[in-house]
């Protein structure tokens, strides 16, 4: 079972209390009319797909109910980071530095 | 040839190591306030509302969980229901917050004993060592929600929302007989 840190709990719990919420740092436009078709469908259904490092959404849903940030590896499944939503996005190259 | 044996327990071999019991009803409600406003609010419900989550504060009878970041549980006995409603409504004006009660919704157990920690972890995940007595958590039961209390080293108290309780309470003496049979 994977261990994950919830950044407002600030302790290393089960999965079994989290739910991932899909990728993060997606912002919504300011004016969804203004945008052609084919940006509004990449905003909706477009994603990443890393292999490797990815930015995504988790939500402590038995626990603290908080959405939050973390940044886990596809491949390996192990998670390199985890920080409260609203806070800018690492620098990936510093992140895998430390590692 | 397939056999089946089954053994009755008597009720002083199931609970030598752990006993499970129904605790009577008391007043819950849910708060949410902005963490700023916390403070405020907690002199009002004459309670000292903790900013950790997992830590309780206890004042004349109340009891104040933090849940999350702006949310906290609220014990009380049930003759102290009304004075709270009371109380928050007094402070609304001046502290916006949501006091919702929750007293109908959720069933506790006590779970005690020697065996107590065992039994929970036949279904929740967490590593309980870590959970210090005096401390309670948000957390699942056999993916039931729970809120898990710890009283003492042996001393454990769950509240499970009404509709899962059976499930939950059957789960905890199929524990509670497989304890006692040594298995």
């Amino acid at each position: 079972m994977l261990l994950i840190h919830c950044p407002y709990c600030d302790e290393t719990l089960p999965e079994l209390e989290f739910a991932y919420a899909g990728e993060a740092h997606i912002i919504r436009p300011e004016d969804p009319s203004a945008m052609s078709d084919e940006e509004w469908r990449d905003f909706l259904f477009i994603r990443t797909n890393a292999r490797g490092p990815h930015f995504e959404r988790w939500r402590h849903v038995h626990g603290c109910a908080r959405f939050f940030n973390a940044v886990r590896d596809t491949v390996s499944d192990r998670f390199l980071l985890t920080y409260k939503a609203g806070e800018p996005r690492p620098d990936l190259a510093s992140l895998e530095a430390a590692q | 040839m397939m056999t089946n044996q089954t053994h009755d327990f008597t009720l002083a071999e199931a609970t030598a190591r752990v006993r499970i019991d129904e605790l009577a009803p008391v007043s819950r409600f849910s708060l949410r306030v902005r963490p700023a406003q916390a403070a405020t609010l907690g002199r009002a419900l004459g309670l000292d509302l903790p900013d950790r989550i997992g830590r309780i504060a206890e004042a004349q009878g109340r009891t104040a969980l933090c849940l999350g970041p702006d949310e906290w549980l609220i014990c009380a006995p049930e003759a102290a229901r009304d004075a709270i409603v009371a109380a928050a409504r007094k402070a609304y004006e001046a502290t916006p917050h949501s006091l919702t009660e929750i007293s109908d919704r959720e069933i506790s157990y006590r779970i005690s004993g020697p065996a107590a920690q065992e039994l929970l972890t036949i279904a929740c995940p967490r590593d309980l060592d870590l959970l210090a007595p005096g401390c309670a958590v948000r957390t699942v039961f056999d993916t039931v929600q729970v809120v898990l209390w710890r009283d003492g080293p042996q001393d454990f108290r769950l509240d499970v929302w009404r509709s899962f309780a059976p499930h939950v309470r059957a789960l905890l003496e199929i524990g509670q007989a497989e304890l006692a049979a040594g298995l």
